[in-house]
C-alpha cells in the first residue's frame, strides 16, 4: 500500500486501518501518551489542564442552559427562575455553570501566577504567554456578558457601568457606547447581543487555546527549575506519569468545586442579582463578580474618568509586556533571591486591590486603593526591570536530571540522621 | 546559472522581481486587491450598522409631556424619555438660595456650566428655563448610575447643602446638577432639550421655538 503505515501501537487491524487514513490515534499517542514532559513538574503544572477541563464543563452546561433561557428583558429573569424551580436538574446545571465561572478564574489566576513565578513567559515562550493573556481577556468579556443574562439588578447595573467605560474615549466615545448598546440605555437589544456574544466567545476561546497549545508544544513545558531540557534523562512520558497526576489533581479540585455547587451555591454571588433589573433604581452599591474586583479597584482609585479607564485596561495589557519588563535571564524565581520575595508583594497587592474593590470608596479604602494601584504599576514598570539588573541569581543546576537525582540521593541520608537523633 | 543553483548572488543571476519594470499584471493585482478591500468594507458596514439603535428604538424617543402642577415644592419626579430617567424638581426658594451660596460655588468643578452639558437657554446659574423647575438627565456622568436625590442639608455629609449623591462611586452634584470637584464624575448632569407648552406643562424632547437645535447628541457626556 502506498503512503506511510500507521505507527500506532495496537494489535487491532481496524484501528490500524483507520489510523493510516485518518491519523487520530497517532495524534493522541504523540500528544497525550508518549509526549515527553520535564520529569520535575510540580502540582502547579496541573492548572493548565484544569483550565481546559473547566472550559469543557462551562461549554457543556452552557449549551443546555441556553435551551431553557429566553433573552428578552421581559422574560429573562423569570426564565432563569423557571430553570431553577421547574426544569429537571435546572438548578444543578445553573449552579455548575455559575460557580464554574468563579472556579475557572481561580484556576486561571493560579495558572498565571505559576507562569509568573517560574518565568514561563521568557524566551522562547513569549507568544505562548501573550496568547494566554488574550484568553484571559476573552474570558473576562465572556464572564461579563454571561453575568448580564439573568437580568438581575447587578446584571443590569454592571452592564451599565462597564459599557459606560467606553464613553471616556474622547469624541467617538458616545457613538461607540450607543452602538454597543443598540439603544440609548442598556435594554432589550443589549441583552440579545450579549447572549449572542456569550455563546460565541467560548468557541473563540477554544480556538485561541488551540494556538496556545501549538505554541506550548513548540518548546515544551517550562519546569520549576526553569532550565531547558537537555536530553531524554530530563524527561518522562506524559502517560502514565502526568495523566495520573492530572487526574489526582482534578479529583481534589472537583471535591472543592462540588462543595460550592451543593452547599454554598450562592456564596460567591451577589444577592442583589436575585432582584429583577430595574432601570430606575440603582442598587446601593454596584460591585462586579469577585474575579474582576482588583481591576475595578484600579478604576475607582483614580479620581479622573479617562485616566481611570485607561489604568483599568493598562493593568491587563501590561501583562503582554511582561516578557520584556522582566530583564532577568534566569527563569525560575527558585534561583532569584530577591524576586522570590517580591513575587509575594504582587500577590498581596492584588489581594489588597480585590478587598478595596469590594468596598465603597471611603476613608481608608481610598488610601489603600491608591497605594495598591500605584504599587501594581510600580511593580511591573520599575521594580521588575531593576531587579533583573541588580539581582545576583543563584547558580543554576547542570540539568534537571542532575538536580532531581541529587535531591533523592540526599533524602535517605536525611531520614537516617533523623532516626539516629 | 551555476551561481543560481548554489543560491549565491553575483553576476549572472536573474534580476529580482522588485527590480522588474511595472507591468500590466502588477496594475491588475493592485486594482484587484483595492476592489476586494472596497467590497469588504461594503459588506462590513451593514453588519456593523445593524448594531446601532433600530427604527423602533429611535421612534420611542418621541417627546414626553409633563404636568408640573402635580410636582409639590421640594419634590422630584422621574419620567422616562428615550429610556433614560429624567429628573424634574420643583425647587423651593430656600433650595434655590443654596445654588448662589459662595460656599457651594467654591466647591464646584464647573459652576458656570461652561462645558456643553445643557442647551443655551439653560446655561445660567439655575441651569433651567425657569429657576423653580429643574429638568435633568438623571444619569451620572461617571459611569451611568442614577444619582440619589438628597435635598436635606447634612444628609450626605456634614455641611452638605442638598443635591445629588451617586451611590456607585460617590460623585456629588448640587441642586442644579453641577458636579463638585474631587469626585470621579467629570461633568455636570446634562439638561435635556425641553420647552414650556403653558405655565404648568413642559414637553421634554423639544427646544423652545427660539431655542436653537440642541440635542443630547451634542453634549459632552451623558
Amino acid at each position: 500500500m502506498a503512503g506511510t503505515p500507521s505507527t500506532v501501537r495496537t494489535n487491532s487491524r481496524l484501528i490500524k486501518w483507520i489510523d493510516t487514513r485518518l491519523p487520530l490515534f497517532t495524534f493522541v499517542q504523540d500528544a497525550a501518551i508518549d509526549y515527553p514532559e520535564p520529569r520535575n513538574l510540580n502540582y502547579f503544572w496541573n492548572f493548565g489542564s484544569l483550565a481546559g477541563t473547566m472550559l469543557v464543563i462551562m461549554i457543556t452546561t452552557g449549551i443546555f442552559l441556553a435551551m431553557q433561557y429566553t433573552p428578552h428583558v421581559d422574560y429573562a429573569f423569570s426564565s432563569v427562575e423557571r430553570l431553577m424551580r421547574d426544569v429537571n436538574y435546572g438548578w444543578l446545571l445553573r449552579y455548575i455553570h455559575m460557580n464554574g465561572a468563579s472556579f475557572f478564574f481561580i484556576v486561571v489566576y493560579i495558572h498565571i501566577f505559576r507562569g509568573y513565578y517560574y518565568g514561563s513567559y521568557k524566551e522562547p515562550r513569549e507568544l505562548l504567554w501573550m496568547l494566554g493573556v488574550v484568553i484571559l481577556l476573552l474570558m473576562m468579556a465572556t464572564a461579563f456578558f454571561g453575568y448580564v443574562l439573568p437580568w438581575g439588578q447587578m446584571s443590569y447595573w454592571g452592564a451599565t457601568v462597564i459599557t459606560n467605560l467606553f464613553t471616556a474615549i474622547p469624541v467617538i466615545g458616545n457613538p461607540i457606547h450607543t452602538w454597543l448598546l443598540g439603544g440609548f440605555a442598556v435594554g432589550n437589544p443589549t441583552l440579545n447581543r450579549f447572549f449572542s456574544l456569550h455563546y460565541l466567545l467560548p468557541f473563540v476561546i477554544v480556538g485561541v487555546v488551540g494556538l496556545h497549545l501549538i505554541a506550548l508544544r513548540q518548546h515544551g513545558s517550562n519546569n520549576p527549575l526553569g532550565i531547558a531540557v537537555k536530553g531524554p534523562q530530563d524527561e518522562i512520558p506524559f502517560h502514565p506519569y502526568y495523566t495520573i497526576k492530572d487526574m489526582f489533581g482534578l479529583g481534589v479540585f472537583l471535591v472543592i468545586y462540588a462543595i460550592f455547587i451543593f452547599y454554598l451555591p450562592n456564596a460567591l454571588g451577589d444577592p442583589q442579582n436575585y432582584i429583577e433589573a430595574n432601570p430606575l433604581q440603582t442598587p446601593p452599591e454596584i460591585v462586579p463578580e469577585w474575579y474582576l474586583l482588583p481591576f475595578y479597584a484600579i478604576l475607582r482609585s483614580i479620581p479622573d474618568k479617562l485616566i481611570g479607564v485607561l489604568a483599568l485596561f493598562a493593568s491587563i495589557f501590561i501583562l503582554f509586556l511582561l516578557p520584556w519588563l522582566d530583564t532577568s535571564r534566569v527563569r525560575s524565581s527558585y534561583f532569584r533571591p530577591i524576586h522570590k520575595w517580591v513575587f509575594w508583594l504582587l500577590v498581596i497587592d492584588v489581594f489588597a486591590l480585590g478587598t478595596v474593590g469590594a468596598h465603597r470608596p471611603e476613608g481608608a479604602y481610598i488610601v489603600v486603593g491608591r497605594i495598591a494601584t500605584f504599587y501594581y504599576f510600580f511593580h511591573f514598570v520599575i521594580l521588575l526591570p531593576l531587579i533583573g539588573w541588580f539581582e545576583r541569581p543563584l547558580p543554576l543546576p547542570e540539568s534537571i536530571a542532575a538536580a532531581v537525582t541529587k535531591k533523592t540521593a540526599a533524602a535517605p541520608g536525611a531520614a537516617q540522621s533523623g532516626a539516629v537523633s | 546559472m551555476a551561481d543560481l543553483a548554489h543560491g549565491k548572488p553575483g553576476a549572472g543571476t536573474v534580476p529580482l522581481a522588485d527590480h522588474a519594470p511595472t507591468t500590466r499584471r502588477d496594475f491588475l493585482t493592485v486594482a484587484g486587491y483595492a476592489i476586494a478591500a472596497v467590497g469588504a468594507v461594503c459588506v462590513a458596514w451593514p453588519i456593523l450598522d445593524s448594531m446601532n439603535p433600530a427604527a423602533d428604538v429611535l421612534a420611542a424617543g418621541a417627546p414626553v409631556d409633563i404636568d408640573l402642577s402635580r410636582v409639590q415644592p421640594g419634590q422630584q419626579i422621574v419620567v422616562l424619555w428615550r429610556s433614560r430617567p429624567i429628573f424634574v424638581v420643583n425647587r423651593t426658594p430656600e433650595l434655590l438660595k443654596t445654588l448662589q451660596d459662595p460656599r457651594d460655588i467654591s466647591l464646584l468643578s464647573d459652576p458656570n456650566s461652561t462645558a456643553p452639558q445643557q442647551p443655551e437657554y439653560a446655561t445660567n446659574w439655575h441651569r433651567s428655563i425657569q429657576p423653580q423647575y429643574l429638568v435633568l438627565v438623571g444619569i451620572c456622568t461617571h459611569l451611568g448610575c442614577i444619582p440619589s436625590f438628597m435635598p436635606q442639608p447634612n444628609s450626605v455629609s456634614p455641611g452638605w447643602l442638598g443635591g445629588y449623591f451617586c451611590p456607585c462611586h460617590g460623585s456629588r452634584y448640587d441642586l442644579s446638577g453641577r458636579v463638585y470637584s474631587g469626585v470621579p464624575a467629570p461633568y455636570n448632569l446634562p439638561v435635556p432639550p425641553y420647552r414650556f407648552l403653558s405655565k404648568t406643562m413642559i414637553r421634554i424632547g423639544e427646544n423652545p421655538p427660539d431655542g436653537g437645535d440642541f440635542s443630547l447628541e451634542s453634549v459632552e457626556q451623558i
